[in-house]
């Protein structure tokens, strides 16, 4: 069909602007629509955008604080923070894995498992976060990978604080040691307090001032891309350090007190009675408690904890010996306060007691044939057994426990380091109660000279000595002298805690006992004659040996025919001057024999050590 | 040519009116159009991290882009076209090299190596297709009839398929409405224009059967970008965070972090958008979008004075398709579309689709300028 139209402008336009007309009215509605929406997002949605927007790019890292540093009372460190040197690997800079990790196998001598592990470690974090492929590289370490680094791109050897105890064995029981937060750790830690910290203190100094020597967290607010990789920083609430702590511990004192132990088991303590100050506390044997900082090898783990030596066991505060002569300083004391002797009585002593009425069975005196007749100095000074058979029976053993219980004997004393040991000051209503058995005459007797069922802490026996030394005055035996905050130059005294007087009524019977024990270190025949020759201050002292092998009726004790370990323990108790006491020593030599012979010498470097004497010889 | 160049009479009155005129440049279309590309510059400095090489490189584009706007602007209306059925058939023929020698980029063949530049004929028929439509409805009056519309339908339907094939689902459509808009201005009654809405929407499941996984993946996250919070409506997720968190006035021109740390994705090209929310509050993008109103306004008015058929139907679809391309951009970053890749106008980082921009207002300024001449 063939059409001919004459073209109508007119009309044509119209058609047209009509319709250009329509399509400008409908831009007008979508853009009020799209406004609308903008203001939907951008008014009425804002702060949930914005909060979206602040979640997107900020992120908080904390900031560990560093850990307090431990002095001596002589501002030596005794725990120190040293750089530590690891070897860390980010995946995203390392090009091939696998190659890399086999190389390092070689260089550093890794096993399968260890390669094993990293791998492992490598999956379970982000590209750009460092694995540790070693920690605490040795300096050989250190050096034959710096030779080799241009192989290994992606891996740098890091340096990091970690705890150091330049002494490492002199006081790893007291100190303790940091070890990483594990599980049981978390219970009794405030999480947020510990976001970044990667230690704790385990045991000792170190886990009792935890909370003074951790420090404040710190934070970190990062603004972060969208892998979490930081971009810059927004604020920054630095750490504040742990507050260093000043101890009591005379690392010169503590030497001494080591060497003069030498290879026994045992410890020696020595406390300054006037504040409970603890100036020399050691344990034997020992370790080494920068094993334990960065992870120790399970191998060397075994080997302390399984040996017979017990080499964790803090001697100090959980070893539990029988004071054996020792505790007839306290026993005499208790007499005189109770009125069951005098100074002037005495007792005669054929080398034997029995109870009246049981011919039986004898208790026998150390002294074979026996002291004759004993008075109240003979019998401390010359340690007559049955003089304080005597003294015991007639006293009874419910009077003698409740004296006893007045010195702290077993009971804790409350020292600033953990886990101390309650030890046994035994009593009728405990045999009852644990033994479910009645108290019978004769336990009284050994009791009565440290013997039986006693069983002492070295500290309690410190602290005791300490309040005989101070006339009743009690303090409470302190590791921490004085404490110091990050970035201030004064020393915080740490109060002296007094825990009370005892309620002695006559104070000649202080003078009496003590008289008495001054016998033992100065007296012609005193048991411990050596320690006091040759000074020019009086000392006070109480030996002891402590049976560990109980000897039938008759038979004799014979040290040659029997094993070391069934040894009789050395106990030693000391203070000085004994006038006016300001040094209180306590040694405890496992299996060292008799307490003259072997604790006394070593008491008696001590106080050369203390006092400054210069042996003459 | 009676005007010169300079007055000799007072040789130090220079006048940019009679310079603009003589090299047919539409004065306030040009003002407009410098306003958006220099907001476009400052926003793409941020965006990009502040570089400045990249800002370097869209400025030789631009060059390039305004090129080909003085020449088009310099061609006479009746020349292009004459040249439309050439225009065409040469873009179908591309179109169809694309699908055999494409190059790929991003899972799509859309370019085209000549060696010297790689070229997306899809661009070019971004302007071929409504001229020809143009021009082959306008030969006839207005409104055309049934069988010319269907005509003019297949010449919109042939290269839209050969794009989507590629496939780039988005330009399409944009291709298509290019010309459905011609198709619209030339006068068909609104029985068939409800009728096609009407086939279009009964047509959708259809086209769930032949997208790509990767569109039918878009659709989904656009019902519910949530569903796939790191996957595949991530895009939208922190972009509507990055618009939400501007609020009225915006964190100010270089300090919108959502772009900056990069958690906003592809914020130099198609979610440039985000960005200026952002840094320019609802005041910024209110005032940015009354711009690109009125730089079409200026277009429609074009359309609405231009003194041929064929003439007043491709100003107006030019102006119309540059709204459609601005509110498809907006509607997929503001979370109202799907994700479908078109950039923002004038002012997104990119080469090609920046040419044919500025070529679609070289064409506009032709119309306008060449009016008077034809009447004389």
């Amino acid at each position: 069909m063939l059409r001919f139209e004459l073209k109508d402008h007119y009309r044509e336009n119209r058609v047209v602007n009509d319709r250009l007309i329509f399509a400008a009215i409908f831009a007008g509605i979508l853009f009020v629509v799209i406004m609308m929406r903008l203001t939907m997002l951008q008014v009425f949605e804002y702060e949930h955008f914005n909060a979206l927007s602040d979640r997107n790019r900020v992120d908080f890292e904390p900031l560990a604080p560093q850990r307090g540093l431990i002095y001596d009372r002589n501002g030596v460190v005794l725990a120190e923070n040293i750089p530590v040197f690891s070897l860390e690997l980010v995946p995203e800079k390392v090009t091939d894995l696998d190659a890399t990790l086999q190389e390092l196998k070689l260089l550093l001598v890794m096993t399968d498992d260890d390669v094993a592990e990293i791998k492992q470690q490598i999956k379970h974090q982000r590209r750009f976060r460092a694995v540790v492929v070693r920690q605490r590289l040795t300096e050989q370490e250190v050096a034959r990978f710096s030779v080799n680094r241009h192989r290994f791109p992606g891996l740098e050897v890091v340096g990091r604080l970690v705890r150091h105890y330049p002494h490492g064995a002199l006081f790893a029981h007291t100190i303790g040691y940091v070890g990483r937060i594990n599980q049981k750790d978390q219970q009794r830690i405030d999480e947020k307090s510990y976001k970044g910290t990667q230690y704790i203190g385990k045991t000792g100094v170190e886990r009792f001032y935890e909370d003074t020597l951790h420090g404040q967290v710190g934070h970190r607010q990062i603004e972060t891309n969208v892998q979490g990789r930081m971009v810059r920083e927004i604020m920054n609430s630095p750490s504040v350090p742990g507050q260093d702590l000043f101890l009591h511990l005379d690392i010169n004192l503590q030497r001494v007190a080591a060497e003069a132990l030498g290879e026994f088991n045992g410890s020696v303590i020595a406390l300054d009675p006037r504040t409970g100050g603890v100036l020399a506390i050691v344990s034997k044997p020992d370790f080494n408690p920068n094993e334990f900082v960065t992870g120790i090898s399970r191998k060397s783990y075994a080997l302390l904890r399984d040996s017979l030596d017990r080499p964790l066991f803090d001697r100090s505060l959980r070893g539990h010996y029988p004071p054996g002569s020792t505790l007839k300083p306290f026993v005499a004391l208790a007499g005189l306060e109770l009125g069951v002797v005098d100074e002037s009585s005495s007792t005669f002593c054929p080398g034997w007691y029995t109870l009246p009425g049981k011919d039986d069975h004898r208790y026998r005196c150390w002294k074979k044939h026996g002291h004759g007749k004993v008075d109240f100095i003979t019998a401390i000074s010359q340690s007559c057994d049955v003089y304080f058979y005597d003294l015991a029976n007639a006293m009874g053993i419910d009077r003698l426990h409740g004296f006893l219980d007045l010195f702290g004997f077993g009971r804790r004393t409350g020292i600033d380091i953990p886990s101390e040991s309650r030890g046994l000051s035994p009593s009728r209503e405990w045999k009852k109660r644990v033994r479910n058995q009645v108290w019978f005459p004769g336990e009284t007797l050994i009791s009565g000279i440290g013997q039986g069922f006693n069983q002492m802490t070295p500290i309690q026996l410190a602290h005791a000595t300490a309040t005989l030394a101070m006339r009743g005055e009690s303090m409470r035996p302190r590791v921490v002298r004085a404490i110091r905050s990050s970035g201030q130059t004064e020393l915080k005294l740490l109060p002296v805690e007094r825990l009370g007087t005892l309620p002695i009524i006559d104070s000649k019977n202080w003078q009496a006992t003590i008289d008495a024990m001054v016998e033992v270190v100065h007296g012609k025949r005193g048991t411990a004659r050596k320690v006091g020759k040759d000074l020019n201050f009086i000392v006070a002292g109480k030996t002891g040996t402590a049976q560990v092998f109980g000897i039938k009726q008759d038979e004799k004790y014979d040290a040659d025919n029997l094993d070391k370990k069934l040894h009789d323990h050395a106990l030693f108790i000391a203070f000085a001057p004994a006038d006016d006491p300001e040094f209180v020593v306590v040694v405890v030599a496992e299996n060292g024999g008799g307490g003259s012979k072997t604790a006394a010498p070593i008491a008696r470097k001590m106080i050369e050590q203390y006092f400054g004497v210069v042996p003459n010889e | 040519m009676s005007e010169t160049l300079i007055d000799w009479k007072n040789p130090q009155r220079f006048s940019l009116t009679k310079v603009l005129r003589i090299i047919h440049i539409d004065a306030l279309l040009l003002f407009g159009l410098l306003v958006l590309l220099g907001v476009g510059l400052m926003v793409l400095y941020s965006a990009g991290d502040q570089s400045t090489a990249l800002i370097i490189r869209q400025l030789v584009r631009l060059g390039t882009a305004f090129f080909v706007l003085l020449v088009l602007a310099n061609i006479h209306p009746d020349r292009m076209r004459d040249s439309s059925y050439i225009l065409y058939g040469m873009g179908l023929i591309l179109l169809v090299a694309v699908l055999v020698f494409g190059h790929e980029g991003k899972g799509a063949q859309r370019w085209l190596d000549l060696g010297f530049f790689r070229f997306q004929p899809s661009e070019l028929m971004k302007l071929a297709v409504p001229l020809l439509v143009a021009r082959y409805l306008a030969e006839y009056p207005l409104p055309p009839t049934v069988w010319r519309l269907i005509i003019g339908l297949i010449m919109i339907i042939l290269p839209s398929l050969l794009i989507a094939k590629q496939p780039d689902l988005g330009t399409a459509l944009l291709i298509a409405s290019s010309g459905l808009i011609v198709v619209f201005l030339s006068g068909i009654s609104w029985r068939i224009i409800l009728g096609f809405i009407t086939v279009c929407a009964a047509a959708l499941p259809v086209l769930w059967y032949v997208m790509h996984d990767y569109q039918r993946q878009r659709v989904l996250t656009f019902i519910n970008p949530e569903s796939d919070p790191l996957g595949a409506g991530y895009h939208i997720i922190q972009s509507k965070i990055a618009i939400g968190s501007g609020g009225l006035f915006g964190r100010g021109w270089l300090e919108g972090t959502q772009s900056h740390l990069a958690f906003l994705p592809e914020r130099s090209t198609d979610f440039i958008f985000a960005v200026i929310a952002e840094e320019f509050g609802l005041v910024g993008v209110g005032l940015l979008l009354i711009l690109y109103l009125l730089v079409a306004a200026r277009g429609i008015y074009i359309a609405s004075q231009a003194q041929t058929s064929f003439a007043r139907l491709l100003a107006g679809s030019i102006s119309i398709t540059f709204l459609v391309y601005v509110f498809v951009n907006v509607g997929m970053v503001t979370g109202l579309l799907p994700v479908v890749g078109v950039p923002l106008p004038l002012i997104s980082y990119g080469g090609t689709s920046m040419v044919t921009l500025l070529a679609g207002f070289g064409i506009l300024m032709s119309i306008h300028t060449h009016r008077r001449m034809m009447s004389s």
